[in-house]
């Protein structure tokens, strides 16, 4: 491991001036996947700023309705929060599913975020990678595909995000709020993460520097249920094959307001607009549910060893949706 | 960079000069001969360096000993009571929730945070009703211990002695 100095930051402001100032500089969260990457020699800073003594610690209900996560709030505090347990059931479900109990009382909400993919390919530095290292090609497209992407692809990189939380925040409409040297910005959950195109070395739209601060929940929709299920290869502590987030509200057997984002399926949380826009009106059946899950798969493309993700989804959308009309999950 | 830090380990105030890449398990083990945690993923992947810190189990191989100033850092080995073992310790002797040992002092200070965080009333992946009461039931059990890998496969005798020591 390369040496590094470390900071311990006390205000926002300074702990942003630090790692804009140095182009080498990283923020440090929980440093559950940073200081792994480090050891794997995939990530080498020569500054840590500390940011996990920041005052970004708590849970807060806004005045107007809604929820203010702070970025440093561990995730087993906010999987346990009893507004997100009661108000916002997606959520708790997705964190208690991710990683294991020391883990997510590591892990931070902004770090979850910002934790970077898990392909093996990308974890080798003997490999190479054009998200580890840009230009040098992708090993995971005509290698060990199982747990990589069908939607949102590039010819330069296959690889998915790991966040099950992420997944959550996408279907919740959460926003992040971001601190860099020219102030503060909004971002849309579903707009921080990018498809992979011919940069997949750019995880977000964060420029170096910006911190994440917060994320932001609207008030719950009214009436509506939701739930996280997750397939994978164990039944704990495993990264999700394909996972599913939705919020559903149903009215007189219809469906009148449903969000749908998918996990371990692309480069980003998978917002499924178009099976959601399939939805609004339909009834609120298994049918139509399996058609609107078609209709988003429908431009998924596979590779040798990833074809199941497709059904796999396909199945997964439907039945969570199923089990909330039935009035099976909070 | 070196810095000067203070941990404090098991009840006592620990100064010493570290590398910032010193993680947290080898400051314990190689500079304070603190070696109740143990080295085996190194990758938080399989538990055997879990400590308490604060009161809340981590694993110690992924976090550097330099965030920890200010901490208040518990082994497996700062547990007991003088001679009178945690009763978690006493229940996995009980049980034999061990068989080569190498697991065991991970497992034992994440069973003792995960009893915390039972009794704190948090939910798992295992509990169906987010809102209710939660019962150390062994689906319960086997869930929040899912970060703690045992090779010998002792893990019947380590949900029994998670389960006495819940009641």
């Amino acid at each position: 491991m390369k040496t590094f100095d470390y900071r311990r930051a006390t205000d926002v402001g300074t702990a942003v001036a630090a790692v804009a100032a140095d182009p080498g500089a990283a923020f440090l969260g929980g440093g559950t996947n940073l200081v792994d990457r480090m050891k794997l020699g995939v990530a080498s800073p020569d500054l840590l700023v500390d940011v996990t003594r920041l005052p970004l610690d708590r849970v807060q209900e806004l005045p107007g309705g809604g929820l203010r996560i702070g970025a440093t709030v561990r995730n087993s505090d906010l999987a346990a929060d009893p507004v997100v347990r009661a108000h916002y059931p997606v959520l708790s479900q997705a964190l208690l599913s991710g990683a294991s109990g020391q883990l997510r009382n590591l892990a931070t909400t902004g770090g979850n975020l910002l934790q970077r993919t898990r392909c093996v390919y990308f974890q080798d530095p003997d490999t190479p990678c054009n998200k580890r290292e840009p230009g040098t090609g992708c090993s995971a497209r005509d290698g060990y595909t199982r747990y990589h992407a069908v939607l949102g692809a590039s010819e330069s990189c296959v690889a998915v995000h790991p966040s099950d939380m992420a997944v959550a925040l996408a279907a919740l409409d959460a926003v992040v709020v971001a601190v860099g040297p020219d102030g503060e910005r909004w971002i849309p959950l579903t707009d921080l993460h990018r498809l992979p195109g011919d940069a997949p070395e750019r995880d977000t739209v964060l420029r170096h520097g910006e911190l994440i601060t917060a994320v932001e929940l609207p008030e719950p929709v009214p009436g509506a249920r939701s739930a996280y299920r997750k397939v994978r290869d164990r039944a704990s502590f495993a990264f999700a094959l394909v996972s599913v987030a939705a919020v559903l509200r149903v009215a007189d057997g219809r469906v009148r307001d449903v969000r749908i984002a998918l996990g371990g399926v692309a480069h980003k949380p998978w917002r499924a607009t178009r099976a959601e826009e399939a939805l609004i009106g339909a009834p609120a059946t298994a049918e139509e549910f399996e058609r609107a899950a078609g209709i988003e798969l429908a431009a998924a493309r596979t590779l040798r060893d990833n074809a199941f993700k497709v059904p796999t989804a396909r199945n997964t959308i439907t039945a969570v949706l199923r089990d909330l009309a039935r009035g099976g999950d909070s | 960079m070196e810095v000067d830090i203070t941990l404090r380990v098991d009840g006592e105030d620990r100064p010493l000069r570290v590398d910032t890449r010193t993680t947290l398990l080898d400051a314990l083990r190689e500079r304070l001969g603190v070696t109740a945690p143990k080295k085996g993923c190194d990758h938080g992947q399989c538990g055997s360096c879990t400590v308490l810190v604060n009161g809340r189990r981590a694993t110690s191989c992924l976090t550097f000993a330099v965030a920890h100033e200010d901490d208040e850092v518990t082994t497996a080995a700062g547990l007991a009571d003088g001679d009178r073992l945690h009763p978690v310790q006493q229940a996995f002797l009980d049980h034999d929730g061990y068989q080569c040992g190498f697991c065991t002092p991970g497992q034992i200070c994440s069973a003792v945070g995960m009893l915390d965080e039972l009794k704190k009333g948090w939910p798992s992946h295992a509990t169906a009703d987010l809102t209710g009461p939660v019962d150390a039931d062994d689906d319960e059990i086997r869930e929040r211990m899912s970060g703690n890998l045992c090779r010998c496969g002792a893990y019947a005798g380590i949900v029994a002695a998670i389960r006495e020591a819940a009641r």
